[in-house]
């Protein structure tokens, strides 16, 4: 092992040049100093546009055509690689420095097998003979966690879940030995348990010698394995540190309200979102809620669907108190979503019964259901996807104040009530949600969902497209709404941490059915099954207490 | 290793509100695409008011003055009946421009229809009976598509007969399966939107969803393939009219002049460089502006 680092940066900075000559060249990363020795896990970890995947980038030389990068230091593997020709930055990628991006799917070829994948990495750097380029790309599987590793080899990117495509993407990473990995985002499309299988191969990589450089948005996913942390916003560094103790007391103001705004167990009942003086305050309590016991807002009885022959919701019973709000969690294919589209009544159920406030509810001719409509709400994922695309704010939102029958006058000071409640100005109703970030968006859907004035609100992974700190702005805010509207929610998720802090009891979803169910507290601190058990064990915690 | 390296913000293109602004908005017309719309308008001077640039009578046949060559009186010459070929081009513009834009419009009007048809009966129309009828639609479009446009139009043509309304009747049929795959296909997306699913949760009627959501948005693509398509069913309507299915003479009718100009290419060429120059130019130019309107409207869905 040599002494000197893999990489070192001093004063990096990378701006681009602009799209047009109206549009001004911003530098996108400005002054950032770090290293990665050889056995260190350094991770960079910002929100989205802090410039913490343009500096990964920088690494490999992938700036693009348009990417200035200027450095007073940029060594690779104790080179200068300002100096570096493009023929001796593809030595650097895959030889020296290995990649891992977020997306497998779209990483991977979809027309060659993992193997040939693999391989085409070790002709490229001449690692082995060609003969025994498939004994070793068997090997590098093993290595990178896959289990059966004689069988995927021969299999298509389709063919393997997310996890399998993401460790396979790490063999052909480390396939030509290099001494640094570049991980950007590796987890974030997978579910917690597949989340710690990737991670605990990258940090066996780690501890076997190599250096890793982990992008993340996620603080919990860093504090598992990272050494060294930087922080990053709005292209420069605002502190870095070994792992522990920047977690722990960090410095500075930013850092410590992006730890803040990590939502779990610890933060129920209180504001995530906090004013930017430094968080040095105590968290705020959030509004107290009035949940009424023996009041059933929505109620499902033994609900069963199946498309074609595959079983997704079996054999399922619920019921939403009023003022309540019901966790659903679950792995992806566990039979969330079709509850969802159950309990809204778009999809019809093979067997079993929702309830309304005592009323039938589904199944039900959708003429007898329409009128009812507007006391079950959504709030989706992508707000994007569910507005319309050609609509500006206020057709978005005039959509559901119509659907209560309001109209004119009546329907446009709703509306600007509306958006005011959900801490908007009036002046994004002219705008087109494209135009508008991604937090401003989930507050439009979020207005237009509780313009029905509804009884129940079903939210389906209202954040998990959200930055941290604008995740917990908008559940700070639907937390507000519930507890003035005395509404119930139901909450489907993915991220335990999430549900654990807006739920009060929680459903446990796994191949279709409930597998535990139960107070939320209950649940996550004592589960009894095995299953629910794994999935905590898995979930990433920001400070081990 | 210091604890933080604090350099200046850098300024970010950033509304007041916090939002990213917006993209700019239309590419700015090329040279190109301007030439284009100019020899557009000129040709659709030559449609509505042909009088004003000419004094001959494209019909009127002056024996004694046959092919003569391009000069001050003739600017294109004169063909073998003696007639004006410059004042020929001129009119002729209205029989191929207008049956060129009718028979794209019939294509437009029928593809849309099928393509609506099959994307809600494979979406909306619950069981067998809706799977059936997109199959049966959708095998429609294929077996269409499965010929050459030209030839389906011949096909076409030797049932109803040459003539004007026949032509177009026959290119648009020949068009429509372009426009029902894509508007079966967009359909088929829309309805399965998450704000189609939205609006069902207000309690929108599905006809209401229909009207509001899925027909604007699976018809946004059918403009600009339509804007396109004119270029082709010109160059059809001309090819058809060449092969003596169209008008008949002595229409000026530019695939027509074609024709009556092949005869005599060695002796007066000009007879039949003029339509053909025609043809073509405005085959380009409608590209032209057709290619650019589609940057532009992608832009704006992007």
């Amino acid at each position: 092992m040599t002494d000197h680092p893999l990489v070192a940066v001093e004063g990096l900075s990378v701006s681009f040049d602009a799209p047009s000559w109206r549009a001004p060249s911003a530098p996108v990363v400005s002054g950032v100093s770090f290293s990665v020795r050889a056995g260190q896990c350094v991770a960079i970890v910002g929100e989205s546009g802090s410039g913490k995947s343009v500096t990964a980038r920088t690494l490999l030389g992938l700036t693009g055509p348009t990417g200035r990068v200027s450095a007073d230091r940029l060594d690779i593997g104790g080179r200068d690689a300002r100096a570096f020709t493009e023929a001796r930055w593809r030595e650097v990628r895959g030889g020296q420095i290995g990649m891992v991006l977020q997306d497998a799917l779209v990483s991977l070829d979809p027309l060659r097998t993992v193997g040939a994948e693999i391989a085409e990495v070790l002709h490229t750097h001449r690692v082995v003979p060609r003969g025994a380029s498939r004994s070793r790309a068997i090997d590098l599987l093993e290595q990178a966690g896959v289990a059966r590793p004689q069988e995927r080899i021969d299999q298509y990117p389709h063919e393997l879940s997310g996890g399998l495509r993401q460790r396979a993407l790490i063999a052909s990473a480390i396939a030509a030995e290099p001494r640094l990995i570049i991980a950007d985002e590796p987890t974030t499309a997978l579910d917690v348990t597949v989340q710690k299988q990737v991670l605990d191969t990258l940090r066996r990589r780690v501890d076997a010698g190599s250096g890793l450089l982990l992008i993340s948005h996620d603080l919990a996913v860093v504090a598992g394995i990272a050494d060294h942390v930087i922080v990053m916003k709005d292209g420069i560094v605002v502190e870095q540190g070994p792992a522990r103790r920047l977690l722990r007391s960090p410095e500075n103001d930013y850092t410590r309200w992006l730890l803040a705004a990590v939502p779990s167990a610890d933060s129920r009942g209180l504001r995530l979102a906090r004013a930017e003086d430094g968080a040095q305050s105590a968290r705020e309590p959030l509004p107290p809620r009035a949940i009424v016991r023996d009041e059933t807002v929505l109620e499902a009885d033994g609900l069963r669907k199946a498309f074609r022959r595959r079983v997704a919701v079996d054999d399922v019973s619920l019921r939403v108190a009023r003022g309540e709000t019901l966790g659903i969690v679950g792995e992806s294919g566990s039979g969330k979503s079709t509850i969802v589209n159950l309990l809204l009544g778009i999809v019809e159920p093979d067997a079993g019964t929702v309830r309304l406030a005592g009323e039938r509810w589904a199944p039900l001719p959708e003429r007898e259901r329409r009128r009812r409509r507007s006391a079950v709400q959504l709030i989706s994922q992508d707000p994007l996807s569910s507005f319309d695309p050609r609509w500006d704010v206020a057709r978005v939102i005039a959509e559901s104040t119509t659907a209560t029958g309001l109209s004119g006058a009546a329907a446009r000071d709703r509306a600007a009530w509306l958006l005011e409640r959900v801490g908007l100005s009036a002046n994004v109703l002219a705008r087109h949600p494209r135009s508008l970030s991604g937090g401003q968006r989930q507050r439009v859907a979020i207005a237009r969902a509780l313009a029905p004035d509804p009884r129940v609100l079903v939210c389906d992974e209202p954040t998990s497209a959200l930055d941290v700190s604008v995740q917990a702005q908008v559940l700070d805010l639907l937390a507000e709404i519930q507890a003035e509207q005395g509404m119930s929610l139901v909450f489907v998720s993915h991220d335990l941490g999430v549900v654990h802090h807006v739920a009060d009891r929680v459903i446990v979803m796994k191949d279709a059915r409930i597998v535990e169910q139960g107070d939320v507290d209950d649940v996550f601190l004592h589960p009894r099954e095995e299953y629910t058990r794994r999935l905590i064990d898995a979930l990433p915690e920001v400070v081990g207490s | 290793m210091s604890a933080a390296n604090l350099v200046r913000r850098p300024t970010l293109d950033v509304a007041a509100d916090g939002a990213l602004k917006p993209r700019a908005g239309r590419p700015a017309p090329t040279a190109a695409v301007i030439a284009s719309a100019a020899v557009l308008a000129l040709i659709a001077l030559f449609v509505v008011w042909p009088n004003l640039f000419t004094g001959w009578d494209p019909i009127r046949s002056d024996v004694a003055g046959s092919l003569r060559a391009p000069s001050a009186e003739h600017w294109f010459g004169t063909d073998r009946l003696g007639r004006d070929v410059f004042s020929r081009v001129v009119h002729g513009a209205r029989y191929s421009i207008l049956i060129g834009i009718a028979a794209t419009a019939i294509g437009v009007t029928g593809g849309t229809l099928i393509g609506i048809g099959a994307g809600l009966s494979g979406a909306f129309v619950r069981g067998a009976a809706g799977r059936f009828l997109d199959e049966a639609l959708t095998r429609i479009i294929d077996v269409f598509s499965s010929l050459p446009a030209i030839l389906l139009a011949m096909l076409v043509v030797t049932f109803t007969g040459p003539g004007i309304g026949n032509i177009a009747i026959a290119i648009g049929i020949a068009g429509m399966p372009l426009y029902a795959r894509v508007v079966r296909s967009q359909t088929m997306i829309v309805v399965r939107t998450d704000y189609v699913a939205h609006a069902a949760v207000y309690g929108r009627s599905r006809a209401a969803v229909l009207v509001e959501h899925v027909l604007p948005n699976a018809l946004t693509a059918v403009p600009v393939l339509a804007a396109i398509d004119i270029g082709t069913s010109i160059l059809a309507v001309s090819g058809l009219s060449f092969l003596g299915l169209g008008p008949q003479p002595p229409t000026p009718e530019w695939g027509v002049m074609l024709a009556e100009g092949r005869d005599i290419l060695r002796i007066a060429p000009w007879a039949g460089f003029f339509p053909g120059l025609f043809i073509t130019a405005t085959v380009i130019a409608v590209t032209i502006v057709g290619r650019w309107f589609q940057r532009t409207a992608d832009r704006r869905i992007a």
